[in-house]
Formats: structure tokens, C-alpha cells, sequence
């Protein structure tokens, strides 16, 4: 099998599920109890929070232990948005291709009577620091923008976002879902003032993530329950997934240069490649992207079944085509950067990792064009711009 | 549980009739681009007979196993019982599709009765009637 779809979920690096045994066997106190038992997992707790708020530039103080990195975001933006309201501030900031965690959110709150306003994203799916600037008003209460997109990959400034926002004296939150552990993180020196992370994201376990929030920012309460994360996420701690994340987060920070310059490596090649098929076109910037990310439109076909047909072929991939969505629309994100609805119908994602090989880029290659090739012969749409019933919507060589 | 039925896979992964023919007697189109689904249907007629039927299909797993499944199902049928199929009939031919994919087998038997509409419109235009 060639696992191509990392940015869904990653496969557990050893250090991690090392780490979370004794948590299980060992250590597997419940981390609010008194006895000396109970406070063994409370220091594993703690031991956890320090590693990952050292590897986010952060104070331990700062990090909450959550479900996941949807969980972190609702808390964020939720937060931050009472907390402006209660100062008369109810407009957010925002871009069109955040993910649903970040997205029905911020519907929610607009049914609250919050104004949101989602910033273009442009073809490339960059927005620049001037434009939020410019968006910036008397009133608004928090700047939300994801510092890298699950689906296309593009990689926002957020060092210059965030150095506005706090010029501004805005709060700005970034969902770092598909960054962390592959690109550096540093909130203070990128002026984020909170910040969400998946743990099986970086080959750590599912159900666990953090949400960063600076000093003095108050948090409002998701889940009611318990004095749990200084009283901020009721519910027992997961002390093994807590500190599996951890130990995989640590390990991705430590080797992230040289995991880089290796993904690098497999994704230029996988899209030198792949844009040699007529009429495709890559998504996302090129230069600005997250290290494994490879996302194409092909002209003519239907994501969902260029991904079965690869799945026969032993490659696990996605597409962001509405078979694939679960509505009738395609992607969000595709719309929003520009690609009409057909084009969008037929994405394909593939997300490396470390663990993948050239041979599996090149088992890929040989792949894709082929099973594009079919598709094609039997689609009426593509017959038709062939013989010029219809016409192309990409161009035929490469961009 | 597997997204699709093994009926649905085989006829995704191998399908019938996939192609088109010349000098058809009736072609059908349905769907658009826009929705990600376009499904076209050809027919060669003898004496109200489908003798031939081809299809090519733009669309997802179930929609291009629909394609399949329905024209096999009208492949040497006389013409008014393949304007009858319907859209369960292929779904249960296909041992049953997920519920947001039920639109695809609607797709295949508005393909097949738009071909079929097709042929009799030619014909009673060449007939004079």
C-alpha cells in the first residue's frame, strides 16, 4: 500500500505509542486524584504540556489539552468573540477556505449577530498581512486565519498576520492544524495570541490536541465538569494520548529540517510529474506551500472515482469533488480559490510524509496519468472538448 | 463496511457496454458539469428491439456502475420496456446504493429514457409522422 494521505491522518511514530504504554500499564492513575498513584499521571501530564508548549515557543501555562484540533477552534474563536462582544466588538476576520471547524463556527456566531467578513484567498489561496490590515476595524474582535490549508497546502504569512493584529490590538488565532510538527512554530515571535493542534497530525494519536491561548486571555468553557485544564475543559485528562502527542510532537520538531528537505524532495518530484497530464492544474502556491501537499485538478473526470481506481491500485489519496465532500458541491476551498465547479469536481490530493519513498512517488506517477487516461476515454465531457463541442477550461501544458 | 456493494465495485471496475456507437439510432444525455455527473446513453434499434447500447459517463463510482448496470438491464429489450426501467430497478440490480448516491441510478434511467425519447422522435420524424 502507498499511504499518500497524510494531511487526513498520520500513522503512529513508535516514539509515541513508546511513550503512551507506561500511561496505560504503568502510570494509569486518574491525574486529578490525590494519592501519590494519581499524581505519577499528573506529572506525565505536565511533563506532556512542557514539551509541547517548548515546542511552540509558548509557556506551559499557555496550552489546554483538548479532543482535537476542531475542539481548539470552536474554544478559540468562541472565546474570543464573547470576549470582544462584551467590549461592543462583534467583526471578525476571517478567510473563505478555512476549515468547517473554523467555518461553522463563525455561522454560528453570525447567528449570534457577529459579522464576519471571509477575506479572498485569490488563486494562489494567499491572503497577505495588508489585506487583513485593511480589514481591520474599530470593532473587530478577532483575526482567524489557518496557517496552512488542508487541502491545497498554501502557507500564510502569519508571522506578518499576526505582527499586524497585535499592532492592531486584535486577537489573532490561527488553526495550525496541518503545520504543526512540519513547519516552525514560535507564538511569540509570530505574535499569535492562540493557536489549534491535532495530535495524529505529526504520527501522534487521534482524539487529542491543544489549544494555545497567551496569558490573560480568559477561555470560555466548551464542556462543563471539572477543574481540569485550570478549570478551562471539563472531563478526565487522556493522560496516554496526552502525552503520545507529545513525545510525536517533540520528535517531529526535533528532526523538522530534515524531514522537510526529504518531503520536499517527494513533492516537487510528485508534481513535476503529475503536471506533465494535459490539462491540470496545480493548486495552491507553489512556493508557500506545506512540505507534503500535492493537490491537482484534472479536466474532464470526477475525483471520487479517480480515487477508487487508485485505491485498486494500492494508494490511499482524496479528493475535495462533492461525492467525495458528502454535499453536492465540491470543495470549499476549490471554489474559493477560483476553480469552477466542474474543474473542482476533479481534485486529487496526495499528502506525503516522511515515511514515503521515491519509489512509491514513482509507483504513483505510473498510476495517475493512467487511471486520469481512462477516465477520460469513457467521460462524455472530456469527448466533447476534445472535439470542441465544449470548451477546455485548463490549459493543455502545464502552468 | 465498504462504501459500495461488491455489485457496484464490479461494474465500476469492469464496466459493460462502455463505449459509443456510430450511427446510433437514439442518443440520451443527462446531468451537467456543474453537479459532476453527465451520463450519455446510445442506442442501436432493431425492430423495437435495443440490439446495441452503449454509454460513457462522467461521474463518480455509482454513477459510472449505474451506467453500467442500466444498460445491461435493457440490452435486448424491446424499446417500451426499456423506457419502464427505473431507477430502483438498477439500484437493486446493484444489490443497493448508499443514500446521497440514489440520485445516480435516477441519472441512469433519465439517460436511457431521454435515448429512447430520442429514437422515437428520429423515427416519427422520418416516418412523416
Amino acid at each position: 500500500m502507498v499511504y499518500a494521505d497524510n494531511a487526513a491522518t498520520t500513522k503512529m511514530s513508535r516514539t509515541a505509542v513508546a511513550a503512551m504504554l507506561p500511561c496505560m500499564e504503568e502510570t494509569w492513575g486518574n491525574a486529578s486524584s490525590l494519592y501519590g498513584f494519581g499524581q505519577k499521571a499528573k506529572e506525565a501530564l505536565e511533563a506532556a504540556r512542557a514539551k509541547v508548549a517548548a515546542c511552540l515557543g509558548a509557556s506551559p501555562g499557555g496550552i489546554y489539552f483538548t479532543s482535537g484540533g476542531s475542539e481548539a477552534d470552536n474554544q478559540a474563536i468562541i472565546s474570543a468573540a464573547h470576549l470582544g462582544a462584551k467590549k461592543g466588538k462583534k467583526h471578525i476576520i476571517s478567510t473563505a477556505f478555512e476549515h468547517h471547524a473554523v467555518l461553522h463556527t463563525l455561522k454560528k456566531l453570525e447567528q449570534e449577530g457577529f459579522e464576519v467578513e471571509l477575506l479572498d484567498v485569490h488563486e494562489n489561496g494567499r491572503v497577505s498581512a495588508g489585506e487583513v490590515s485593511a480589514a481591520i476595524r474599530g470593532d473587530t474582535a478577532l483575526v482567524t486565519i489557518m496557517y496552512a490549508n488542508n487541502e491545497i497546502g498554501s502557507v500564510q504569512p502569519i508571522a506578518e498576520i499576526g505582527a499586524v493584529c497585535r499592532e492592531r490590538k486584535v486577537l489573532f488565532h490561527t488553526d495550525a492544524v496541518q503545520a504543526a510538527g512540519h513547519l516552525p512554530i514560535d507564538v511569540q515571535k509570530q505574535n499569535i495570541d492562540m493557536l489549534s493542534l491535532s495530535g495524529h497530525k505529526f504520527h501522534g494519536p487521534k482524539g487529542v490536541g491543544v489549544l494555545y491561548a497567551r496569558t490573560g486571555i480568559p477561555l470560555e468553557n466548551l464542556i462543563e465538569g471539572g477543574a481540569q485544564e485550570r478549570g478551562k475543559r471539563g472531563g478526565t485528562e487522556n493522560v496516554p494520548a496526552i502525552v503520545g502527542m507529545a513525545a510525536a510532537l517533540e520528535e517531529a520538531c526535533a528532526h523538522m529540517d530534515e524531514n522537510m528537505a526529504k518531503v520536499q524532495a517527494l513533492r516537487d518530484k510528485l508534481i513535476g510529474g503529475l503536471r506533465r497530464i494535459p490539462h491540470s492544474v496545480l493548486n495552491g502556491d507553489e512556493k508557500h506551500r506545506l512540505p507534503g501537499n500535492v493537490s491537482f485538478c484534472f479536466e474532464g473526470i470526477e475525483g471520487e472515482s479517480l480515487l477508487l481506481l487508485l485505491d485498486d491500485k494500492g494508494i490511499c489519496a482524496s479528493s475535495g469533488s462533492a461525492c467525495t465532500s458528502g454535499s453536492l458541491d465540491p470543495s470549499h476551498v476549490l471554489l474559493a480559490i477560483g476553480r469552477p465547479h466542474e474543474v473542482a469536481h476533479g481534485s486529487l490530493r496526495l499528502s506525503l510524509s516522511e515515511e514515503n519513498t521515491e519509489a512509491e512517488v514513482e509507483e504513483i506517477l505510473r498510476a495517475v496519468p493512467e487511471v486520469v487516461e481512462y477516465l477520460r476515454g469513457i467521460s462524455p465531457l472530456w469527448k466533447d472538448k476534445v472535439i470542441g463541442k465544449r470548451e477546455f477550461l485548463l490549459p493543455e501544458s502545464y502552468r | 463496511m465498504a462504501l459500495y456493494s461488491e455489485k457496484v465495485m464490479d461494474h465500476f471496475r469492469n464496466p459493460r457496454n462502455v463505449g459509443s456507437i456510430e450511427n446510433a439510432d437514439g442518443i440520451g444525455e443527462v446531468g451537467n458539469a456543474k453537479c459532476g455527473d453527465i451520463m450519455k446513453i446510445y442506442l442501436k434499434i432493431d425492430d423495437d428491439i435495443v440490439s446495441d447500447v452503449k454509454f460513457e459517463t462522467f461521474g463518480c463510482g455509482s454513477a459510472i456502475a449505474s451506467s453500467s448496470m442500466a444498460t445491461e438491464l435493457i440490452k435486448g429489450k424491446p424499446v417500451s420496456e426499456a423506457l419502464t426501467l427505473t431507477n430502483k430497478a438498477v439500484t437493486e440490480a446493484l444489490d443497493g446504493l448508499p443514500a446521497h448516491k440514489l440520485h445516480c441510478s435516477v441519472l441512469a434511467e433519465e439517460a436511457i429514457r431521454a435515448a429512447v425519447e430520442d429514437y422515437h422522435s428520429r423515427h416519427s420524424a422520418g416516418t412523416g409522422a
